[in-house]
């Protein structure tokens, strides 16, 4: 009985070390960039009037149905959020003299949480690192929902063979050769599309050439592991609705741990053979009664 | 397998089991009904909250609360505690019913389950990232062995008086599986390990939308733990309880010690999950005593009440191991809750509570769950001893 008490012991002692350099394993895991054929999209606060023609743009686009939920008589549409109609919107944020519009849609972050979580890869990084949604592949958990630090994919609540609906980018139109809907409709140019990288520099560019004109950061730059939708603002980006400010992208913790426990599957093999092996030692022990 | 195992005996449809048909019945009604109308309809749901007790109950609690074949089993089979074999078939049962109906309400909670096929068969689709391809993967593959674990105790009833066909291929299968089954066994240990830890991995995910208290990298090792204590505990709740309901002499000596290990498990999880949150300093929110910050603190009393009872009560009777086993399960599920729903933080103007159907549809999983269990035990050989209680 006591050697195979010490065999137990044992097991537990390598499943401890095992947990046990996991931490470790997590600083290690590299962080992403992004693709190298990125596209993305630079919004700037101090140029948008909030004239909702992206929205517009964004619904005609999509095919969107229009949103008349809970308000009676067909008549209303015009939602305060992304929502299951909604994959762009213009919002407002006032306090006193303190104003900003500020647009919102999948940020298409270069690690993104929905990608890690979907099971069959529904949501997908795919060309120009765009997060795109295969219909075929989702089974509707709605993982993707609770996990996304931007609350972008939405579900079709009121369907009974439901989808989720987020921003892709426009990824017929971009296959096409033209850019989105939302910022060819723009008439201020306060959201303009380019590649990842000219985009980046640009936002710098503005910074640079208008000291103190904006909050000195270009959101998306960092946060999150860094997102393809980048941000200028007068306003803290806080106050506009963006809560998270870590530079650590969501997956980052997840991936190195999970990668420490099943690497090459060696982890749950070896703990099957061992669990297998005692077992053997034991056989007939297990059965007595007492 | 030998055991003593012997079926309990008795007429099945008793008013209370009437009243659990019922309860199904109902639940069964609203499940159609939600296919009907959609989820939106049916459930408390919206996106901020996607996931609601169906997932944070009747999976990640229920899943937990049926690790009690898991955990005895490693006793047995690792720990070579033999004599506590007759508390395996009991607890093999609850886990293959707990699990079983955890994949149901999967079924029912998802948009598109004509999809879930998918899951298993796509498999140049996977993504190996993702925690929820593991936990899915694995509870489907666990749902399979437990039945196969209990598959046994139906073959020893049918090669003696089932109809003809049933008795000859009970006849033939039962040596093979019985020489198979220690293989199938190890499986049954090894795949709780891993879908009960990922269940943990799945609110890593969550990122900064979980409340520091419960959001760590250890969350993988916390669930593992928790659902052991939950399973021991669970074994102790059930064996009281069948004793009792058809008088059957409790094994006491175990299940005493079973229950020690639950209540010196838990802790053990609160040390860990203290060090950590030390070390990574997110204690300091602790302090604060908001919802959080009480949940919190409620949980670690929990967690750590069943050792002081046992220690206040060296000699424990049936009454107050029943009481302890029930607080552990307790603990665990608030700590799992807890980690799925009200630490779950969407952001301002979200807000969450379970529709009236909702909650019906998971009363309704637990009564089938009962129904079915009182079933098996009064017609298949799965409850050791005949001596009635003193």
């Amino acid at each position: 009985m006591s050697t195979d008490r010490r065999a137990f012991f044992k097991n537990i002692a390598t499943a401890a070390a095992t947990l046990t350099v996991l931490p470790t394993v997590a600083q290690a895991r590299e962080k992403k960039t992004a693709p190298s054929d990125a596209v993305g999209m630079l919004y700037d606060t101090t140029k948008c009037v909030g004239c909702k023609a992206c929205v517009v743009a964004c619904k005609e686009e999509n095919k969107l149905p229009a949103d008349i939920d809970g308000y009676g008589q067909g008549l209303y549409d015009a939602p305060d959020s992304m929502n299951q109609y909604t994959k762009n919107i213009i919002q407002l944020y006032k306090d006193g003299d303190d104003q900003s519009y500020v647009k919102k849609q999948c940020m298409h972050c270069i690690d993104p949480a929905c990608v890690g979580a979907c099971m069959l890869g529904a949501l997908e990084k795919g060309k120009f690192g765009v997060v795109s949604y295969d219909v075929s592949k989702c089974v509707g958990c709605r993982y993707c929902e609770t996990v996304c630090p931007f609350n972008v994919p939405k579900f079709q609540w009121a369907k009974v063979a439901p989808k989720i609906v987020k921003c892709e980018f426009c990824k017929d139109r971009l296959a096409a050769g033209k850019e989105p809907a939302c910022t060819a409709v723009c008439p201020r140019k306060a959201v303009i599309y380019g590649t990842y990288t000219e985009l980046l520099e640009e936002a710098h560019r503005r910074l640079r050439e208008n000291p103190g004109k904006y909050v000195n950061k270009v959101y998306g730059e960092h946060e999150l592991g860094g997102t393809q939708m980048l941000y200028l603002s007068h306003i803290e980006f806080e106050k506009l609705g963006f809560r998270f400010k870590q530079d650590e992208s969501v997956p980052h913790l997840q991936q190195a741990v999970s990668h420490g426990i099943y690497k090459g599957f060696v982890g749950p093999i070896a703990l099957y053979g061992l669990l297998g092996a005692v077992m053997f030692r034991n056989r007939g022990n297990s059965d007595k009664e007492s | 397998m030998h055991t003593q195992a012997q079926p309990v005996g008795g007429p099945l449809f008793t008013r209370g089991y009437m009243v659990l048909l019922a309860i199904a019945g109902i639940g069964i009604a609203l499940m159609i009904w939600r296919f009907a109308v959609g989820l939106g309809a049916a459930t408390g749901l919206s996106d901020g909250y996607p996931l609601g007790i169906w997932i944070a109950f009747d999976v990640v609690t229920g899943t937990a609360l049926a690790c009690g074949g898991y955990a005895v089993a490693l006793l047995v089979y690792i720990f070579n505690k033999g004599n506590y074999h007759p508390l395996i078939r009991p607890a093999i049962l609850t886990s293959a019913l707990g699990y079983t109906i955890a994949g149901a309400s999967v079924a029912v909670d998802l948009g598109r389950p004509w999809n879930m096929w998918k899951i298993p068969t796509y498999f140049w689709s996977w993504n190996l990232n993702s925690s929820l391809l593991e936990v899915a993967l694995c509870i489907m593959a666990y749902v399979c062995v437990l039945w196969i674990e209990l598959s046994p105790a139906f073959m020893e009833k049918w090669s003696v008086d089932g109809p003809p066909l049933l008795k000859r291929w009970s006849q033939r299968l039962l040596p093979i599986l019985n020489k198979a089954l220690i293989w199938i066994i190890a499986l049954g240990m090894l795949l709780p390990t891993m879908h009960q830890s990922s269940l943990g991995s799945l609110m890593m995910l969550a990122g900064p939308k979980l409340h520091p208290l419960w959001f760590t990298g250890w969350l993988p090792l916390l669930f593992l733990m928790c659902c052991l204590a939950m399973g021991y505990s669970i074994v102790v709740f059930e064996s009281v309880f069948s004793s009792t309901a058809y008088g059957r002499k409790p094994e006491m000596p175990m299940l005493i010690n079973l229950q020690k290990i639950a209540a010196w498990g838990g802790l053990v999880f609160i040390v860990v999950r203290m060090a950590d949150l030390a070390y990574s300093g997110n204690l300091r929110y602790a302090t604060q005593l908001d919802l959080y910050g009480t949940m919190f603190w409620i949980e670690n009393v929990m967690w750590i009440l069943p050792l002081a009872m046992m220690l206040a009560s060296p000699r424990p009777n049936l009454g107050s191991l029943f009481r302890g086993a029930i607080v552990v399960a307790l603990a665990g599920g608030l700590y799992r809750f807890d980690t799925y729903l009200v630490a779950f933080q969407p952001g301002p103007g979200w807000h969450y509570f379970p529709s009236v159907p909702e909650m019906f549809i998971t009363f309704g999983f637990i009564a089938i769950e009962l129904a079915i269990y009182i079933a098996v035990v009064k017609r298949f050989p799965i409850l050791a001893g005949r001596t009635p209680a003193h």
